[in-house]
């Protein structure tokens, strides 16, 4: 296993006016890994990966990259440092098409006129290495796409920029059975050429089918970070509903008392 | 495309289902599209078409070569200020201020010529000025302070009728004989030569260009243009172009002796020139291609890091300073400037025209074409009604129904589109 995590966040506070969604978040990313992060609805779980994504900008806490410090105060920051993210409500232009979407905000240009051309043949690479199947032409616009394929084109779009840490938030969750075992063999093959990934999913046979360590976030805070192969089921399952499981997991008494004032 | 790189058996991207090539697929394409919602600039060209046979009918002075003339003269400041308006559009915003921020500039422009001698180029540069410092602070106030658009530019239409009156005195009427400033749009012709030798340099530069693009995308394996459809796009520009140059170029003097009047008026280069100009920025440019990301999906826009509030104050320069060009249009045409310049129904007749070229008031959706072929329609509507006589009350609830329906029609597009899934 890697010693220093490829991207790491220590101590992260984030409050949305006078509610705490992040309490004091450790949490870690390696390389060549998938890193299931879990947790209930409104776990924070989302907030999290906006953090880290420099979509929210964080209250307090510390950001590291291969060990190093740095700050992250918008996309473009995040982007620089190879952090990808699809997130959950996708963020894809509807009135734009699959290149287009693609390569927003990161246009190829020819001095002042965009590449269309290059962009075009990167994007039909992108996808076809990730055998996307579905999609009838790159041209098409993303409003005319169905959930599996604007997912697709999310990842793909992830995948272009040769990122080195790439964030998925419950790709699976609106994905029929065959499209979910694509992108869960797709999340497996980024992590296996060198990728730090992290799975957002509620799906514990997804999070077991695919990741190396396991994050349970409960109520805000970080229950735990284990391996996957030192859980149970049915612990990970109390770490997300109760935020302990035997001697893994929060404090039983402090906890308790802090979430239940705070929520 | 040989040079795709599959990593497993299954099939490239848009190798099985390649959209077929070919004028019928296009055609097919086009039918499927309009059907499901996205019409374009469809209803413009129908209308225009209803319109300008109806009103020929009724009356065949309609067609004459100076009516002609008249209708480019008489739109050029409404399309001025419509394709301005498109950018703000394309963001879901709105623009209400635009008409008399074009009487403001247009005020600027009259009072430094009569008033200060300045020369000419001063004197425009001033009024384009004006127009960028009214869309800064519309769009500060937008963007930064969080004001709707639809209120800012309520409030801005209430003020700048207010600047106008007091920069005109309190309503007298301020004349231009600024020679310069007439010719734009009041009495400045192409000589004919020049108008064809433009025009051919026009139509062979559009076909450069398509043909240049098609044979780039064939040279790197993407689905490119079929040369029928290039051929039949740079023949319809050449025939249209053609007629109206012919036209134009007849005499239109009733005294040709004395006097003669014939050639392409100067504002259509001009506006041609602008045209092309807001074409290329939102078609071929990353800050276009921002602007239609911002529309169509702001917070999609943000995270892909994009700067949202620079584009959202960008567009509201751009519409006011259009607006500007618009009021020196119409102070061009006029030869003066009064309190009601950029008034009345200079504003519903750009955002009509906008909107019925096919530009959608939900944001995301527009092309400066757009604004050019409504402005048509409404030049017709203004100049058709003129000659049939009808009384201004008949006019203002023409023009009124006129609009509704323009976003009638686009509110049912969307609709359409939404049920066929496009959106
Ligand atoms: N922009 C925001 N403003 C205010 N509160 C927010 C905002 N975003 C999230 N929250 C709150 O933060 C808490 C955590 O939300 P978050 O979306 O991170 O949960 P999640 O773990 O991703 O849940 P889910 O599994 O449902 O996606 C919720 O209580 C939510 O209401
Ligand atoms: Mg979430």
């Amino acid at each position: 296993m890697a010693a220093t995590p490829l991207l790491e966040v220590r101590g992260i506070n984030k409050s949305f006016g006078p509610v705490q969604v992040l309490r004091d978040v450790d949490f870690a990313i390696y390389p060549g890994e998938v890193t299931a992060l879990v947790g209930d609805n409104g776990a924070g779980k989302s907030t999290l990966v906006k953090c880290i994504g420099g979509i929210h900008p964080i209250d307090s806490g510390e950001y590291y990259v291969e060990g190093q410090p740095v700050t992250v105060h918008s996309p473009r920051d995040a982007a620089q440092l190879g952090v990808e993210i699809v997130y959950q409500d996708l963020a894809l232009c509807d009135n734009l098409d699959i290149v287009q979407n693609m390569f927003l905000g990161r246009e190829r240009r020819n001095g002042l006129v965009l590449d269309e051309i290059t962009m075009e043949q990167l994007a039909t690479n992108t996808l076809a290495s990730l055998s996307v199947r579905t999609v009838k032409s790159v041209r098409q616009l993303v409003a005319s796409l169905s959930g599996g394929q604007r997912q697709t084109v999310a990842i793909a779009k992830a995948v272009l920029w040769n990122s080195r840490v790439v964030i998925l938030d419950e790709p699976t969750a609106a994905l029929g059975v065959a499209q979910t075992a694509q992108v869960l063999e797709l999340v497996r093959r980024l992590a296996d050429t060198g990728h730090a990934v992290v799975l957002i999913s509620h799906n514990m046979n997804d999070v077991f089918a695919v990741s190396d360590r396991i994050a349970a976030l409960y109520l805000g805070r970080m229950a735990a970070q284990v391996k996957a192969t030192d859980v149970t089921h049915a612990q990970v399952v109390e770490l997300i509903t109760a935020g302990r499981s035997g001697d893994l997991g929060l404090a039983p008494t402090g906890a308790e008392t802090v979430n239940g004032v705070q929520s | 495309m040989s040079n795709i790189v599959v990593t497993s058996e299954q099939p490239p991207v848009d190798a099985g289902q390649r959209p077929p090539a070919g004028l019928a697929a296009y055609a097919r394409n086009y039918g499927a599209r309009v059907r499901g919602g996205d019409m374009g600039a469809l209803p413009a060209l129908l209308g225009l078409v209803v319109l300008c046979v109806g009103f020929g009918i009724a009356r065949p002075v309609f067609f004459s070569a100076t009516n002609f003339a008249n209708l480019f003269t008489q739109g050029a400041a409404v399309v001025a200020i419509a394709m301005g308006l498109v950018f703000v559009l394309l963001l879901g915003e709105i623009d209400l201020s635009a008409g008399f921020a074009s009487g403001v500039c247009g005020a600027v422009l009259a009072v430094l010529l009569t008033e200060h001698h300045l020369p000419w180029y001063v004197a425009v540069l001033a009024a384009l000025v004006t127009g960028v410092v009214i869309g800064t602070i519309i769009g500060l106030l937008v963007a930064k302070v969080g004001i709707p658009s639809f209120v800012v530019t309520l409030a801005g239409f209430l003020a700048f009728q207010g600047v106008l009156l007091l920069l005109v005195n309190n309503g007298t009427n301020i004349s231009v004989t600024d020679p310069t400033i007439k010719a734009i749009d009041s009495d400045g012709q192409l000589p004919p030569a020049v108008s064809w030798v433009l025009l051919i340099l026009t139509v062979v530069a559009f076909a450069a260009v398509r043909l240049t693009r098609r044979a780039g995308r064939i040279k790197r394996g993407l689905v490119a243009e079929p040369l029928s459809v290039i051929i039949l796009r740079v023949g319809a520009l050449a025939v249209i172009g053609g007629v109206a140059v012919y036209v134009l170029n007849l005499e239109r003097s009733r005294n040709p002796a004395v006097v003669s009047l014939r050639g392409v008026p100067l504002v259509v280069l001009i506006l041609a020139v602008i045209a092309v100009l807001w074409t290329f920025v939102l078609s071929r440019t990353a800050y276009g291609r921002h602007i239609y990301a911002v529309g169509g999906n702001r917070e999609a826009a943000r995270r892909a890091g994009i700067n949202v509030d620079r584009i959202r104050i960008s567009v509201f320069v751009i519409g006011s300073t259009m607006a500007a060009v618009g009021g020196i249009i119409a102070v061009s045409r006029a030869n003066s400037v009064d309190p009601n310049t950029g008034g009345s129904n200079v504003l519903l007749y750009a955002v009509g025209a906008a909107v019925i070229g096919g530009t959608s008031l939900f944001g995301g959706k527009g092309r400066v074409i757009d604004a050019v072929l409504g402005g048509a329609l409404m030049a017709v509507i203004e100049n058709g009604m003129g000659l049939m006589g009808v009384s201004a009350g008949i006019k203002y609830a023409f023009t009124g129904a006129v609009l509704l329906l323009a976003a009638g029609v686009d509110a049912l597009s969307r609709r359409r589109a939404a049920a066929a899934g496009l959106r």
